[in-house]
């Protein structure tokens, strides 16, 4: 790897962290598990003028219960996530994502904080409507995922603020699918489709139905939710629903899909996905 | 000679290469380091064709650590242009000058336009984004179909086309043939561009001292470096040692004279500094020759009853913006054996080579032969589909038999050995055809579309003799023949030296099993030595399935001339005749009396001390330079079976079966672990591989994520199974497999493929067999809009 010139530095503390961060000006760069950044580095599509490595900053690691809910150390990386079958849908997520060396790497903050639309975890974020904590020079807030995710890799955190935790609600209730399509399993989503749903007997007491790659950012499939919610879950109004899942998306086309095909994978995967997650499949 | 005791030849030995790769402790070009060694980075075009305008170097000259900067004007010292190697007897082929660095006009995305020289590669690096090209850009052309229409613009001015050349190779009468047949059957057949993609990048070091140059470097053939940087660099060929050190993996794409080669070797002369290059991997993917490319109109006549009448193929082949060492033969390669493994009374392939705006296309595992084969059997199932016909059954009644074998075809090639019933048969061993109708039948009702497919090839390999593909032949100017030395040290132990260069194929391995079993010992102390000019004989290198079939024969025959001298000094101490002396065991002894013998340490230690008969020189030592009377011929039958996802187009391989015969096993595991590398690098093809550029000329694939490899999570386990038909053109009896399973594979993939989208409407569809090309195909046979194809 040839990157462009940088400097280093790797703080005791977070606050030395957000301290280098904001000193280093606006090239300066976090570096959590550097599977997106170096990647972009080494194509010199990323040039930063500092990098501030978190590994050596403590309390950024593991997964914990509290009162129910789920916190998760921004430096968590995404195979202890794959290993927590508790957390259903992130955990299969998780289990997708590029390979075991990424895998072994990569962390959800940093995964998060990118704001890939193709990545695995931020339409997740989204349909179980977590939270990610940030901290910066004014202090630490909490930002919903339905706030994250501005466009195509911009997040609503600043670039001197840190990411220190993601928080999940309790997940037990709602059964789940995650359909990921992608010619490799190592490659990004050409398209994914997440699903939560809730019971009532035999109606949807809630649905949540998450896109990836379906637009600059991850989006909730709104039209599917709303066709389902109330409703009896079986393969029916499942089918029906699905048809509406690329409606108000405008997905770019890339190397190996159209426009109309994404859309297409994004009805069949949210067939798919629901049918998982009622327990149909 | 009497007959070789083989101990060591056909065990599944485990390969001597593997401790020093598996501890990281194989030496590459890029571990090479040298005092003072300068780095050199290359200044590439991002256009796709342009004029070159002007060239400002001066920030680059000015930042720290930058040495120089030289465009082409600076290398005024050359004796010419790069070479190509094919010069064929009565056919004209344009070739245009391809200089190290382009010359007034860049022709594809990366042709480089200028190299810095500095002391560390970050500088160099840095500092190459500092040099300012100015470009006026010229029409783009990517098509190769487009690029032969007149209006288009031309790449090469003073040659005025696009087009290379037009050769033409057939025989029978092909008119009569088409008249004859009762249903003919045409196709477009796409073999769409891959890349190699070896893992170790390509890289050099060059070291110019005191009128002598030293390169090691990431290649195939270290010897042809050697001839053509000494050409190209008016030295003589035996002041310069070329060194291919451990390579990671060659697939053709290292069958190369390169302008980085030969810039670095220019460089480390002119700047009196060692001078290193390691390309980047984007870089190696813009850059490093490509393969396949040739679109294909394929015309097949057949009688009612299946058999073949007349096989007319006119290939389209796509050179990119210039010809490389052998770009313009790679198409013949095909054509070669363009009637695969059926007989085929008229047979005919016009091959037209066409420039574009893309990166060279050259030799990538299998040249040619994969694309034919394709051809071949894709048209085969086709065929077959059109007289309702079972795939295998017209296979079967075009086969050529086994009884004609050494079979010689219409086009003049002598096929030497084959036995394609035996091979189709073992395949059919491991396949349930009928199980599998009816299981395909079941799980269609449920909606579940399987399908099965077949591949019976034959290819043409171990690239000799010079009779046939050297100058007064095919026209490549070089003789294929394959040098050996075999050295025994006093203490018995053994280096032999090969002239082929491998690259990861085991030579080290299966090449002293065969040294061994000559001499009686053990292969442990058999050290194959490979790959450098400045040791051992003149070589001819690794490529075209050539190493055992003509080094390993040669490497044999030298061992053969050491066991007979040391027969000669085992009777001169045993008082026997050399006639009695044998091998046997770890000895060499007299016959009927095994315990009367001596060691192959004991025979050097008394050749070394002259203790030989009357006239005999002292010492144990012996080369031989070898080629044989023929091609050798390797064939097989294949089959792969998918799972398709009518909703989404994705195809899953569930298995792969491979019935290869490649003569007498040498090493079984070396020929599992190339059969296994060969069908996934064709399966890749089939279903992953593509080279894309868009219509700018942009080359969107240029990374790992977008170029996709097939990685082990793609793939079922490859089983394989051999027949044994031995080759009568070496007295090993075997034939290179280093390609074969490339060969048989992308046409068993496809016909798999299709088989499944038979139900729904497709009958044929080209690679590569991405998910939305499948599916707008069924799309299309529903007749539907794709926006309308909804859940199916």
């Amino acid at each position: 790897m040839i990157p462009a010139e940088f400097d280093y530095t790797a703080p005791d503390t977070l606050e030395e962290a957000i301290k280098a961060l904001g000193d280093g000006g606006e090239d300066a760069k976090l570096l959590a598990g550097g599977h997106s950044l170096i990647p972009l580095m080494k194509l010199r599509l990323a040039a930063p003028s500092l990098l501030v490595d978190l590994r050596k900053v403590p309390g950024l690691h593991g997964v914990q219960r509290e009162n129910g809910s789920w916190r998760i150390g921004a430096l968590t990386p995404h195979v202890e996530i794959e290993r927590n079958s508790e957390l259903g849908v992130l955990s299969a997520a998780a289990g997708t994502i590029a390979d075991p060396q990424v895998r072994n790497r990569g962390t959800i903050g940093g995964s998060l904080v990118h704001g890939d639309p193709a990545s695995d975890l931020p339409a997740i974020l989204l349909i179980l409507e977590g939270t990610v904590t940030a901290m910066g020079p004014n202090g630490q807030r909490e930002v919903a995922a339905s706030e994250l995710f501005q466009d195509y890799l911009q997040t609503s955190i600043e670039p001197t603020e840190v990411v220190t935790e993601v928080h999940v609600p309790p997940v037990e209730g709602w059964g789940y699918g995650y359909h990921k399509f992608n010619r490799r399993s190592e490659d990004w989503a050409m398209v994914a489709v997440s699903a939560v749903v809730k019971k009532s007997g035999d109606t949807v007491e809630d649905v949540r139905v998450g896109l990836t790659n379906m637009g600059s950012v991850p989006l909730r499939a709104s039209a599917v939710e709303e066709a389902l919610r109330g409703q009896p879950l079986n393969a029916d109004t499942i089918a029906s629903a699905a048809e509406q899942a690329d409606q108000g998306t405008d997905p770019p086309a890339d190397l190996n899909a159209s426009t109309e095909y994404k859309r297409h994978l994004a009805r069949v995967l949210t067939r798919r996905a629901l049918s998982d997650a009622a327990g149909l499949s | 000679m009497s007959a070789v005791a083989e101990h060591h030849v056909g065990k599944a030995l485990r390969r001597k290469e593997d401790p020093r790769l598996i501890t990281g402790r194989a030496r590459y070009v890029d571990d090479i380091a040298l005092p003072g060694m300068l780095w050199a980075a290359f200044v590439r075009s991002p256009e796709a064709h342009a004029k070159i305008v002007s060239v400002d170097a001066s920030a680059a000259k000015a930042r720290p650590g930058v040495h120089a900067v030289f465009t082409i004007d600076d290398m005024t010292d050359l004796t010419g242009p790069l070479p190509m190697a094919w010069v064929p007897p009565g056919i004209t082929v344009n070739n245009p000058e391809h200089w190290p660095l382009a010359k007034g006009t860049v022709r594809f995305v990366g042709d480089p336009v200028a190299v810095v020289i500095g002391e560390d590669r970050y500088a160099v690096v840095d500092a190459a984004e500092d040099v300012v090209v100015e470009y006026d850009p010229l029409p783009v052309v990517t098509d190769p179909e487009e690029a032969l229409k007149a209006e288009t613009h031309v790449l090469h001015q003073d040659i005025g086309s696009n087009q290379t050349h037009e050769w033409s190779l057939g025989g029978g009468d092909l008119d009569a043939g088409f008249a004859e047949a009762d249903v003919v059957v045409e196709h477009r057949v796409v073999n769409h561009r891959t890349a190699g993609a070896p893992i170790e990048p390509r890289g050099v070091l060059a070291d110019y001292r005191a009128g002598s140059l030293t390169m090691w470097t990431a290649t195939q053939v270290p010897h042809f470096v050697r001839l053509f940087t000494a050409l190209l660099l008016g030295m003589s060929e035996e002041k310069v040692r070329v060194i291919a050190p451990e390579v990671g993996g060659g697939f053709g794409a290292k069958l190369q004279m390169t302008g980085e080669e030969l810039l670095c070797a220019w460089a480390s002369r002119k700047l009196g500094w060692p001078v290193k290059w390691i390309a980047t991997r984007t870089e190696d993917m813009a850059t490093t020759h490509q393969g396949r490319d040739q679109i294909a109109y394929c015309k097949m006549g057949l009688k009612r009853d299946g058999s073949i009448t007349a096989f007319h193929v006119k290939i389209i082949a796509d050179f990119g913006a210039y010809n490389m060492l052998l770009t313009p033969t790679i198409p013949a390669l095909g054509a070669f054996v363009m009637s695969g493994v059926y007989k085929m009374p008229a047979l005919q392939t016009d091959i037209v080579g066409v420039f574009t705006n893309k990166c060279p296309t050259d030799a990538i595992r299998g040249a040619g032969r994969p694309e034919a084969t394709h051809m071949i059997e894709l048209m085969m199932d086709q065929a077959a589909d059109e007289l309702g016909m079972d795939p295998l059954e017209i296979r079967r009644k075009n086969f050529i038999p086994k009884e004609d074998f050494p079979a010689e075809l219409p086009i003049g090639v002598v096929y030497d050995s084959g036995d394609y019933e035996k091979s189709l048969d073992k395949l059919l061993e491991h396949v349930d055809v009928a199980a599998f109708r009816k299981e395909q039948a079941e799980l269609r009702s449920k909606g579940i579309y399987r399908g099965i497919g077949f591949s019976t090839y034959t290819e043409i390999c171990g690239l000799a003799p010079t009779r046939v593909v050297g100058p007064e032949g095919f026209g490549n100017q070089a003789g294929f023949w394959e040098s050996s030395m075999v050295r025994v040290h006093n203490t018995g132990a053994v280096t032999a030296y090969t002239g082929a260069s491998p690259h990861g194929q085991g030579h080290e391995t299966s090449f002293a099993q065969i040294v061994a079993d000559r001499l009686g010992v053990d292969p442990a102390v058999v050290e194959v030595m490979h790959g450098d000019t400045g040791v051992g004989p003149e070589g001819r290198n690794t490529y075209g399935s050539r190493s055992l079939a003509v080094g390993g024969e040669s490497l044999a025959k030298c061992a053969v001339k050491i066991a007979d001298k040391a027969k000669a000094i085992v009777a001169h101490h045993l008082e026997a005749s050399p006639e009695d002396i044998e091998v046997s065991g770890d000895k060499f002894s007299v016959k009927g009396s095994p315990d009367k013998g001596m060691t192959l340490a004991e025979v050097a230690g008394a050749a070394y001390l002259n203790q030989v008969p009357d006239g005999m020189e002292p010492g144990l030592e012996a080369t031989t330079f070898w080629e044989p009377e023929n091609f050798v011929f390797p064939f097989g039958a294949h089959a792969a079976i998918v799972d398709l996802d009518p909703d989404t187009g994705k195809v899953k391989l569930i298995r792969y079966v491979a019935v290869d015969d490649c003569g007498n096993a040498i090493n079984p595991l070396l020929i599992d672990g190339q059969v296994h590398g060969g069908v996934v690098h064709a399966i890749g093809q089939a279903l992953y591989e593509r080279v894309h550029y868009d219509d700018d000329g942009q080359l969107v694939t240029g990374t790992f994520v977008d170029y996709a490899l097939p990685t082990a999570a793609e793939l079922p386990p490859i089983e394989t199974d051999r027949t044994v038909t031995p080759s009568p053109v070496n007295s090993l009896g075997v034939k290179g497999v280093g390609e074969a399973g490339t060969i048989a594979a992308s046409a068993a993939v496809t016909n798999a493929v299709t088989d499944a989208l038979r139900p729904l409407g497709v009958s044929y569809i080209n690679m590569p067999l991405s998910p939305m090309r499948i599916w707008e195909a069924i799309n299309e046979a529903k007749g539907a809009s794709p926006e309308g194809g909804a859940n199916a």
